[in-house]
């Protein structure tokens, strides 16, 4: 009997999980529904599912475009603020700097810096530098902004690799390249992982930057092009529900496959201190 | 040993300069730069472009629209993180007392939290659809225009906002409820103490901190909030969900004032320091009694 109980709280906790996520359900059913249906509520439920609106997302929009452009400019700022926040994460965990307190303080204040307070000298040196309407600009401007969460991060994690590993780094003669090749890197790992996961998310869904810095389907990530969806007579909302789904694709692959290392990352960031 | 310390602290430096010139170059650059732009009259397509002093400041102080957009950034902050944490708190406890599918039910939470916000401001423009959405369907064929009705569009913006962050504040108590040792419960019973005194005794004092991490944390996003406004009513409708950002935003790209929008910027960027600068003193003062 009690424990019948708990198995029916079990469902109904889970249950009521599952209704949270509805708003992203619905748009999925819908992304499926054949046009006709789409305005005729209820019934709910469509007569059929259809791939309609994925074959005009992916052939007439620029939608794939703009997926490239995000899978690269994220990727390329996931990688740019490891190579750089790697280095300097260890030197605040690890060694002894002239103004140690200050740049500590300046890191953990960047991250609350708004956007909206940069946008504007940001948008003057993109013009000034050329950068506008294109990766390199939209890479380097992500990762200034990841970066000092990816070096908060990543120097708590530091701090929990055991010290001896690295003393037996340095008495065994490997340089600076050797510590961080042999024994930080790889003892990083999951908190590499988790970082990067963070940081990786933050491009592909950054808008404010993105929305400013670009002009054309050259640069445009996904969040610009479905803000900037065409309708021409009226809103496609079958083909905004598909293009919706194919920008959730990654983020939903990373909640569902490497929910582990997004927690970690997510709790150490907020504990760390 | 004093040999080792001074190649630490090369190797330190050394280190630690890309960091430094990355942040340097932009962030902190364009924060200075952003306080000269704000003291300026510049309209580029006007050719305007001359030193203004505290112009721009002093006109806020007498611009009903900044009032409004202060006053709907403050409400929008307050409503949306209050009910993010009642509901996340909520959250966390009943994933805790699942026996088994937590990690489905972290996924199910997570899901709303880790896509771009612009997907959210999509998934609830077609829930709020007059005619054909869902929440008008469920409400029993209302036509309630949600985002286009004055009364209800700042309201059906913090719902879209709580959806998309109240798991992080859900995922933040969750790991600190793991946290607590079964031992403090087990005492709690042979003292004889029900769940509702454990839950008020013991529970909720030990996310205490925690909570008042994720607080702050959310505040200051809610006050930099621009995405979902901007995309799903962009402001509108008659300025009632323009908040400070899409009023600089606004500024700055649509009517091209450069100086003006500046120092909007610039009043953001204050308050969401003061906020935090608050916010860690009471931090301090409560660990200090705790």
């Amino acid at each position: 009997m009690r424990r019948g109980a708990r198995t029916f709280a079990d469902a109904l906790v889970l249950a009521a999980l599952a209704s949270y996520a509805i708003p992203f359900f619905w748009q999925l059913l819908t992304s499926f529904k054949p046009e006709a249906e789409l305005l005729r509520v209820p019934p709910l439920l469509p007569s059929q599912l259809t791939l309609a609106h994925y074959r005009a997302v992916v052939e007439k929009s620029l939608m794939p475009q703009a997926l490239a452009n995000s899978f690269g400019i994220a990727a390329l700022t996931t990688l740019l603020a490891l190579a750089v926040g790697v280095p300097g994460a260890y030197a605040v965990a690890r060694l002894p700097l002239p103004g140690k307190r200050f740049v500590l303080l300046a890191i953990v204040a960047s991250t609350a810096f708004p956007q909206i307070a940069t946008v504007s000298p940001l948008y003057l040196l993109m013009r000034a530098l050329d950068l506008r309407d294109t990766w390199s600009g939209l890479v380097l401007v992500h990762t200034s902004f990841a970066l000092p969460l990816t070096v908060w991060l990543l120097s708590g994690f530091i701090r929990e690799i055991p010290i001896e590993a690295e003393e037996a780094a340095s008495v065994d003669g490997a340089g600076l390249f050797g510590l961080f090749r042999w024994v930080v890197i790889p003892l990083l790992g999951p908190g590499l992982a988790a970082t990067a996961l963070l940081t990786f998310l933050f491009s592909w869904n950054e808008f404010l930057f993105a929305y400013t810095f670009t002009v054309s389907e050259a640069s445009r990530t996904i969040p610009v092009a479905l803000a900037l969806f065409p309708g021409v007579f009226e809103v496609p909302w079958g083909d905004i529900a598909a293009a919706s789904m194919l920008a959730s694709l990654p983020p939903v692959l990373i909640v569902v496959g490497l929910q582990r290392f997004l927690v970690r990352g997510l709790v150490a960031g907020a504990v760390k201190e | 040993m004093t040999g080792r310390e001074a190649v630490n602290r090369r190797h330190g430096m050394l280190l630690m300069a890309p960091t430094v010139l990355a942040l340097g170059t932009l962030t902190v650059y364009p924060g200075i730069w952003v306080l000269w732009l704000s003291l300026q009259h510049r309209i580029p397509i006007f050719g305007v472009s001359r030193f203004a002093g505290f112009d721009n400041y002093a006109f806020l102080a007498f611009d009903s629209r900044f009032a409004s957009a202060l006053a709907t950034t403050l409400i929008f902050a307050v409503t949306s993180v209050a009910l993010e944490v009642v509901l996340g708190v909520a959250a966390a406890l009943a994933i805790h007392s699942l026996r088994g599918g937590r990690r489905v039910a972290l996924s199910l939470l997570l899901l709303a939290w880790a896509m771009p916000a612009v997907v959210t401001a999509k998934l609830f423009e077609w829930l709020y659809h007059p005619t054909a959405g869902l929440l008008n369907v469920a409400l029993g064929g209302h036509a309630l225009n949600w985002l286009g009705d004055p009364r209800l569009a700042l309201p059906a913006i913090v719902v879209a906002d709580v959806w998309r962050t109240m798991p992080f504040v859900a995922v933040l108590c969750y790991a600190r409820l793991l946290a607590i040792p079964p031992e403090v419960y087990e005492a709690a019973q042979v003292d004889g103490a029900g769940r509702v005194a454990t839950l008020v005794r013991i529970t909720l004092p030990m996310l205490g901190r925690i909570l008042l991490l994720a607080i702050l944390f959310r505040t200051l996003d809610a006050l930099r909030a621009f995405d979902l406004m901007f995309v799903l009513t962009g402001g509108g409708p008659a300025g009632t969900t323009e908040t400070l950002t899409v009023y600089a935003y606004r500024a700055l790209f649509q009517t091209l004032q450069l100086g003006f929008g500046s120092a909007l910027g610039v009043v953001v960027f204050a308050l969401v320091m003061t906020v935090a600068w608050a916010y860690l003193k009471l931090l301090r003062t409560s660990t200090v009694t705790a």
